[in-house]
């Protein structure tokens, strides 16, 4: 099995073939079954090749020079020194680099994360901004010319404070029905809290990276990216180049989480030094960039309020959410994504603002709005819960929707009723007792806690073309990109189901944008949107090949109507013929080569589900349960999380293996965002204090929990004929709030500020 | 980084006689280096040299070379056996990639991870850069250290390793133009005062050889207990090592060191001498811990590292003398 995307394939390919064709001996029944990704070898191995190990003859490396200040101006800037340095080719800066595009804006095919060019005027927006970019020889010499740039500024305080409130500005309805406040003082029980969660850091372990090569008048990137059209046509407008002229290719993502959704100034300034130098130029971004250059989830702050009657009937529901953004961004998470269908409550409304803040242009992470937002109105249902003296998951089975009350319509397939049944009866949620600190094993306090988990459903536009060959071998193609999720797989469990053909035998060739058009690799859409394409483009060719068996003279099936013909385990055989037979047809590649063809192709597209008349009236979602045990030992104050249990109904499961994985890495991330991580900007000069792994606590392996994943696996056929969801954030949206209540029934101290750490605890 | 030349020393005269820096596993060193902290300018490779055996010495003690990797050390049968706070000290710290790297004689002069002192655009810091200031003090301090501050450094000392090494009383073996010399642990990290650039005894080009500890006591026992927010990888929070001994419900004898809150690895003195003679309860451990932590002297976000502190060795002595 392939995956390499430009035809070259690494050596360890067999491998690959080895391990894939043992577990798919036959292909009947290879969606739904937990396959192993056929990229796993390549990445085990170090074969994969990532942006950052495209490595060209006569390469330039390039060193971003960032401001150590948070908020100011440049009074000048000396590069003498640096131009001294051996090696260094150039200094770029905004007094002699060229001017760069900005991209349309809105444009939804051209989007960029920070729309602001580096070096546009001379004002320092957030610390770590690029101020000049060295390029040199090596990267050694790069790095050293980039330390001997002397910036001088006129520095002011920046604002970085995590507190949002007081806000004094507009506030913008983001949904509402029913009289939300005259509701809410009625009620018989309330909550009203405030809840935030703080700016986290994307780190993926492979860090940004552009190789920008120029010929003539066309570029080249091998880039880090979760979107390589969208990275090609944004480039395009901010280079001024024709789209044609330009190629993204991006055959290994060492994971992005959001954070490699859209280019960042680095891409654009790594193909301005090529140009000038008309050499390759490597620009890697560094750990302590990813920290201030290339997005984060936003620091929220949210005020819940929530009513009920006395028997736990939702009556008033209001969410008032902060996000901070950039000066240069108006970046909305959209923390109230799931608050308007989660529950059933009639008077309800949604509103948010954004504070501007000296910090880089936040980032869609994993679960954007849904996590931070989710974080908060589950916290506060558990808050409901204990106020109202009700079992927590109770009070959610009370309070299910049936249709979606923000605009009216159905669910296109909503189980989130069976996810918590079934996760509280996996978890042994009955055994639960409520009072604070009353449940102990091994002489530690035990909590349990849990929370409901949504993420939206979608399908965008995709075009794969797939080809079946003389050569005996199937290849699919599309411009999307694999960020490590398994999608090579998705592509090759459809055509394995379509022709029958071994793992082996089949190509995928993914992450280069001269293919054709395919999605973004985010909000979970990547499965579901891709599937109808390569469906129809599977059944395009099988149906060319067909005919083509059918009119070819000298083969067993000449004269056949193509209509009585099937392909099946590779070969083309009559319908009345049992399939699978070694006697049966012919194989597909001996049609092919009677006719003195080199192959057959076909086009398959899929739309976007919001021009779908089917699912225009349907409210599409998937759903989740989430459930936490946590050790705490009140006397050294050491809480750890020990147990998740997590139940999700995302549609038909393609492949569990990977689906699973998707979750359990979402529930160990959870831990992260529950207890550790938090980008911590000091407030003299906004500079991420804790830039780099070390000091930045994310969940090692050694924190992760002992981790369940049940899928329902009801298949959600309004929105594609496999009746796909998508798996890659839900599993985020529910760890943190279920923590939290953990966290409260061992302790007592409800923190309604993530993470959750020792000091708040110790007030136990 | 800086430019700087690099020879590799095969005896321990060669080595300090070509007057550089030393570098054992460089896991301190270059990270340093490449932030431009140290700038050192001719590097001396020391992994070399004939000290990477952990011996047990005729008097029953034990004698660890100064390039004795961390985990060696804490995976070698004698360090398990009779003195496994120290085992447990280094597994507890950094990571196995790191251990495998990191020395006995680096380990013991591993920088702070002080935020400021890492980023020269800070030029406030008089670690660095004496008599600058401290940009720590009005910043970012919830790892800072609560104990044995100064006006002018509040760093923490990171070693996990040292801690142990504090409470089991090892000496320090150096050797330098002026010959060999020892010094007792207690003796060798000083107290940051107004020269937190400062760390140690050492004399420039002195050369640590050997640590070697003293015959295990008899009949104690000895814990190390780390508390931190992570379960691995991470510098403590607030740390304990304990050896104890006691008989008919009575602590005969303990040495007690604290990490994670010390401007230098710490002993507890203090809480030591509460303790012998005393009966082994919780109330007597309590009391103990107080007493080590009375001059704590906490910074706007550290405040809880003093009870955090006070519960950890609580903990620890239960252990020790359960
Ligand atoms: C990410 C990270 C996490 C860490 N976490 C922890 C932790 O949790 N707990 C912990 O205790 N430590 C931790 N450490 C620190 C680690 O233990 C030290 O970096 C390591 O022990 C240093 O040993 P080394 O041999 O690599 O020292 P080097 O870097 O080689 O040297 C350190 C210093 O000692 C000097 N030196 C070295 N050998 C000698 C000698 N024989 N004589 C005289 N001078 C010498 C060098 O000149 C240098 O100044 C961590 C480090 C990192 C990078
Ligand atoms: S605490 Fe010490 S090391 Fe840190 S900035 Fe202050 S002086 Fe420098």
């Amino acid at each position: 099995m392939t995956v390499s995307t430009t035809g070259t394939a690494p050596e360890t390919m067999t491998g690959a073939t080895a391990e894939a064709a043992g577990a798919a001996a036959s292909q009947h029944g290879i969606i739904g079954r937990p396959v192993a990704r056929i990229d796993g070898p390549l990445k085990t191995t170090g074969t994969a090749e990532y942006a950052g190990d495209f490595h060209l003859p006569w390469m330039a490396f390039a060193v971003p020079v960032q401001a150590t200040v948070g908020k100011g101006t440049i009074r000048s800037l000396d590069v003498t020194a640096a131009e001294a340095v051996p090696g260094v080719l150039a200094v770029l800066h905004r007094g002699n680099m060229e001017r760069l595009y900005r991209a349309v804006p809105n444009d939804p095919n051209a989007t960029v994360s920070e729309t602001r060019p580096a070096f546009e005027d001379d004002r320092i927006y957030y610390w770590g901004q690029y101020v000049a970019l060295v390029v040199a020889e090596s990267l050694e010499q790069a790095t050293a010319a980039a330390a001997v740039v002397k910036a001088e500024y006129a520095a002011e305080t920046p604002e970085v404070s995590r507190e949002l409130e007081p806000f004094a500005g507009k506030w913008n309805t983001v949904s509402t029905r029913g009289t939300v406040d005259a509701a809410f003082a009625a009620a018989a029980v309330k909550v009203d809290q405030t809840y935030g969660t703080p700016a986290e850091t994307h780190n993926p372990i492979e860090l940004h990276a552009t190789v920008a090569v120029w010929d003539g008048d066309r570029v080249t990137f091998y880039e880090s990216t979760q979107g390589v059209v969208n990275h090609r046509n944004a480039m395009a407008q901010i280079l001024g180049v024709p789209r044609e002229n330009v190629t993204v290719v991006t055959k290994f993502l060492g994971s992005g989480f959001g954070g490699k959704l859209f280019p960042w100034p680095h891409c654009a300034l790594a193909a301005v030094a090529s140009r000038k130098l008309q050499r390759p130029v490597k620009l890697v971004v560094t750990r302590t960039m990813m920290f201030s250059n290339v997005g984060h989830r936003p620091v929220t702050e949210q005020r819940f309020r929530i009513g009920a009657s006395a028997d736990g009937k939702l009556v008033a529901l209001r969410q008032d959410a902060l996000n901070h953004t950039s000066l240069v961004d108006s970046f909305d998470e959209g923390c109230g994504e799931a608050t308007g269908y989660l529950y059933s409550v009639p008077n309800l409304t949604v509103a948010s603002a954004l504070v501007g803040r000296n910090v880089g242009s936040p980032m869609a992470m994993r679960g954007p709005g849904a996590v931070p937002g989710l974080f908060a109105m589950e916290s506060a249902m558990d808050e409901l819960a204990v106020a109202l003296k009700m079992d927590p998951v109770e009070l959610r089975l009370k309070n299910d929707a049936t249709v979606d009350e923000s605009n009216g319509r159905k669910f296109s397939s909503r189980h989130l009723r069976e996810c918590l049944e079934t996760g509280s009866a996996k978890f042994g949620w009955k055994q639960r007792t409520p009072q604070v600190g009353s449940m102990r094993r091994d002489g530690k306090v035990l909590g349990w806690g849990m929370a409901a988990a949504s993420w939206g459903a979608y399908r965008f536009a995709c075009a794969t073309t797939v080809d079946l060959n003389a050569d005996g071998k199937a290849r699919v193609r599309c411009a999307t990109q694999d960020v490590g999720t398994g999608l090579y797989t998705i592509f090759a469990q459809v055509l394995a189901e379509k022709t029958g053909l071994p793992f082996e035998r089949i190509e995928v060739l993914l992450g280069d944008s001269s293919m054709p058009e395919g999605p973004l690799s985010g909000g979970s859409w990547s499965t579901a949107t891709v599937l109808p394409a390569v469906a129809e483009a599977a059944d395009g060719a099988i149906a060319s090949l067909l005919s083509i068996a059918a009119s070819t003279p000298g083969t067993p099936l000449a004269g056949a109507d193509a209509k009585t013909l099937r392909m099946t385990e590779g070969r083309v055989h009559r319908a009345t013929e049992s399939a699978g037979l070694p006697s049966a047809g012919v194989p597909f590649e001996a049609v092919l080569q009677a006719a003195r063809l080199n192959g057959v192709s076909a086009d398959g597209r899929s739309g976007s589900v919001f021009e779908d008349p089917k699912a225009r009236d349907l409210s599409m979602h998937s759903f989740g349960a989430q459930f936490a045990e946590v050790e705490w030992e009140p006397e050294i104050a050491r809480l750890r999380v020990s147990r998740v249990v997590t139940v999700i109904d995302a549609g038909r499961i393609i492949n569990p293996r990977a689906g699973a994985n998707q979750i359990r890495g979402a529930v160990v991330m959870g831990v992260g965002m529950a207890l550790l991580e938090e980008t911590v900007y000091d407030r003299r000069n906004g500079q991420p204090i804790n830039g780099n792994l070390a000091d930045y606590l994310m969940a090692t392996s050694a924190d992760a929990p002992e981790i369940d994943v049940t899928f329902l696996d009801y298949p959600d056929f309004a929105l594609n004929s496999y009746g796909a969801r998508g798996i890659g954030e839900i599993g985020l949206a529910g760890v943190a709030p279920a923590i939290a209540s953990a966290v409260y029934h061992a302790t007592g101290v409800r923190v309604r500020k993530l993470p959750i750490r020792i000091e708040d605890l110790m007030q136990a | 980084m800086q430019s700087f030349s690099f020879s590799k020393a095969q005896t321990v005269d060669e080595a300090t006689g070509l007057g550089g820096r030393y570098i054992g596993g460089g896991t301190t060193l270059v990270d340093l280096m490449k932030l431009d902290v140290e700038t050192p300018k001719t590097l001396v490779d020391v992994t070399g040299l004939p000290l990477a055996a952990v011996e047990k010495l005729p008097d029953g003690g034990l004698r660890i070379g100064a390039l004795v990797r961390n985990s060696d050390l804490a995976f070698d049968p004698t360090v398990k056996a009779e003195y496994a706070v120290l085992s447990e000290a280094l597994l507890s710290g950094a990571s196995a990639q790191l251990r495998n790297m990191a020395t006995t004689g680096g380990n013991l002069l591993q920088r702070t991870r002080c935020p400021y002192f890492r980023d020269t655009s800070y030029t406030n810091c008089n670690k660095r850069n004496p008599g600058s200031g401290c940009a720590a003090m009005d910043g970012h301090n919830r790892m800072m250290a609560i104990l044995g501050t100064s006006e002018d450094c509040i760093a923490t000392h990171p070693s996990d390793m040292a801690v142990a090494m504090t409470a089991l009383e090892a000496t320090v073996h150096v050797q330098g133009a002026k010959g060999k010399r020892e010094i007792a642990i207690g003796e060798f990290y000083k107290l940051p005062g107004t020269t937190p650039n400062v760390e140690n005894a050492l004399e420039p080009g002195e050369l640590i050889t050997h640590v070697t500890l003293p015959t295990p006591r008899r009949g104690s026992k000895q814990v190390y207990l780390k508390l931190r927010d992570r379960a691995s990888y991470e510098f403590a929070l607030a740390s304990a090592a304990v050896v104890a001994e006691t008989s008919g419900g009575h602590v005969r004898y303990v040495r007690v060191a604290l990490g994670g809150v010390g401007t230098r690895p710490w002993r507890a003195h203090e809480a030591e001498a509460a303790l012998v003679g005393k009966p082994a309860t919780a109330e007597h451990f309590r009391a103990a811990a107080e007493a080590a932590l009375k001059g704590a002297k906490p910074q706007t976000e550290n405040g809880f590292k003093v009870e955090l502190a006070k519960r950890c060795m609580t903990r620890a002595l239960t252990m020790a003398t359960a």
